[in-house]
This record gives C-alpha cells, sequence and structure tokens, in this order.
C-alpha cells in the first residue's frame, strides 16, 4: 500500500530512473525543478523592472529589503558579502519546504542528502568568509585562541553544528509529512488539513532558522577577528 | 509480532516521551524569560526575538534527534537482521 509509513519508500525518496550507475531520485529531481522556475521567474522579474514597481516587483523588493535588514541587523558590515548566499538559502528553503504541500511532490528537504548538502554548503562557507576577508593566517589562528588546547573543542564544534543543521531541517520536515500521513491513516479524508496547516508555518520557521543559523556561523567566523583587532586596537 | 519488535514498539513509546519531556520544559522556561525580557525591554523585542527564535531551534533539534533515533529503531532498525537469523 502507497500510504503505508512502515514501508520503507517513506523514509528514503523513490528512485526514479537510473542513468547507468546513477540513480537519479525524486528529490534531485524536484531540486532541479524548484532552482530552474526560480531562476526562471527572477530572471523574468529582472527583464523588466521600472521605477515605478508594478505589484510583483513590489513585493519582490518587499521580501529583499526584508532579508537586507534581517542580514543588516546581525552582520552590519558585511551585509554586500553575505547578502547572496543566506539570501539564496532562505529563498530556496522556502520554496523548497513548501513544495511538500503540492499533491503528487515531496519536499526535497525531506531527504536527510539534500539537507546534508545545504550544511556541507554552510560549513565551507564559513571558513570561505572568513578566509576570504581576513586571510588564511589570521583565520586558523582563531581556532587557537586563547589557548591551543581549545583546539579540538573548536572543531568538534563545527562539526557538530554542521550535523544538527542538516539533521533539524530533515527531521522537522521528515515528521510533519510523516504525521500528516498517520492523521491520515488513522483519520481518512481531509483529516490532516489542520496538520499541514502547521506544515505551513513550520516550513517557514525551518527556512527562517537554517537561513539565520547559517548567517550566524559564517558572521560568527568574520566577526571574531574584527572583535580581536578591536581588542588589539586598544592595547 | 516477536519480542524483538515488540520490545522495540515499548522502548520507542518510552523514548519518545522522556526525549519530549525535556526539551518542552527548556521551551518553556526560554519563552517566559523571554517574554518577561520584553516586558521589561520592549525597544529590544528584535533581538530578543531572534535570539529566542535561534535558541527554540537549538532545544527543539534536541527533540528530533530523539525523533530520528526512534524511527530508526522502528523502521530501519540494524539489530533486526542479528535477531532474525540468529
Amino acid at each position: 500500500m502507497r500510504l503505508n509509513p512502515v514501508n520503507g519508500g517513506e523514509l528514503s525518496p523513490a528512485v526514479v530512473f537510473h542513468i547507468g550507475p546513477l540513480q537519479l531520485t525524486a528529490t534531485a529531481l524536484t531540486t532541479l525543478g524548484i532552482v530552474a522556475a526560480l531562476g526562471l521567474f527572477v530572471w523574468l522579474l529582472s527583464k523588466r523592472l521600472r521605477d515605478q514597481p508594478g505589484a510583483l516587483q513590489t513585493a519582490a523588493e518587499a521580501v529583499y529589503v526584508a532579508m537586507e535588514d534581517a542580514v543588516r541587523a546581525v552582520a552590519p558590515d558585511h551585509v554586500k558579502l553575505l547578502m547572496p548566499f543566506v539570501g539564496t538559502l532562505w529563498i530556496f528553503l522556502v520554496v523548497a519546504n513548501l513544495t511538500g504541500l503540492i499533491p503528487g511532490l515531496h519536499s526535497p528537504t525531506r531527504d536527510l542528502s539534500a539537507t546534508a548538502a545545504l550544511a556541507i554548503l554552510v560549513f565551507f562557507s564559513v571558513h570561505w568568509f572568513g578566509i576570504r576577508d581576513k586571510g588564511l593566517r589570521r583565520y586558523l589562528r582563531h581556532y587557537v585562541t586563547p589557548n591551543p588546547i581549545l583546539l579540538p573543542f573548536h572543531v568538534l564544534s563545527e562539526i557538530t553544528r554542521t550535523v544538527a543543521l542538516a539533521v533539524r531541517l530533515f527531521g522537522n520536515m521528515m515528521s510533519l509529512e510523516m504525521a500528516a500521513l498517520l492523521v491520515l491513516l488513522v483519520a481518512g479524508f481531509l483529516a490532516p488539513i489542520p496538520i499541514l496547516m502547521l506544515h505551513i508555518i513550520e516550513a517557514l520557521v525551518q527556512a527562517y532558522i537554517f537561513g539565520m543559523l547559517a548567517l550566524i556561523y559564517v558572521a560568527g567566523g568574520l566577526q571574531l577577528q574584527q572583535l580581536k583587532q578591536a581588542s588589539q586596537g586598544q592595547d | 509480532m516477536t519480542w524483538f519488535t515488540g520490545l522495540s514498539t515499548v522502548a520507542a513509546v518510552i523514548g519518545i516521551a522522556i526525549g519530549v519531556l525535556g526539551p518542552a520544559f527548556a521551551m518553556g522556561r526560554a519563552i517566559s524569560s523571554a517574554l518577561e525580557a520584553m516586558a521589561r525591554q520592549p525597544e529590544a523585542e528584535k533581538s530578543i526575538m531572534r535570539t529566542l527564535f535561534i535558541g527554540l531551534a537549538m532545544i527543539e533539534s534536541l527533540a528530533i534527534y530523539v525523533l530520528v533515533i526512534i524511527l530508526i529503531v522502528l523502521f530501519r532498525n540494524p539489530l533486526l537482521e542479528y535477531i532474525a537469523n540468529g
């Protein structure tokens, strides 16, 4: 039975088709579809920007300004640097999390592979932005401050927070979808609608939190050195 | 149903009950302190809300870990094949 959550197919994504040894899962296809749709939408939007904006342009600008304000509140000096990455995460995650509400589609973020890929992206961008901003030596030095004894703890926290980032988003989205499915099995047609409403809120909150945590991690890599610079300047 | 699946089910139910209890208390405390802080300093609402959301996400992920472990125990128990074969 397709609806049975005990059936392993619900925990892992279905394989749509094979290209040689390569398995193309539903997750990968949905992600590609979302990226293509978003790219097309934004491209069309940027084609007809006007000084007297229409409804669509006003909405897009409102979203952009809201995101920019959120970034500015955390990292006031690096808005230009961080905005593309964090804004992309936010927009993609909102769309990806809400995709689960469309009948026949699963949201890609209910697959641990997709969220792990995003978390690894965040992990690398922390170092990328940190090194790009301050240089390799200065960046690496913050691992051994205030004391080299703390090096293992720094490394451990980098790893655990990446794992936590991936598992948090995956667990939330999967548990929501599974809860709706279980209510459908127990209570029947139309009963899971309140849970689907919760799904909308939770999807938005989880997208916000993922982007915000990514922003804070990256800003942490940048600002640690700034604080140190400021304290060195005082000495 | 073998004794092993029965035991797994019992362990899963008890586990999720305990695993949700702690985060629930922690979230309650976090939210009540945040409300108090907001009542004292309404002008700091934005930063309090941001910190609260991130703190809640951190606390919530504990419950999510429990859920993931329990789903593994229920649906993908790695010990099951040893039980079946032995």
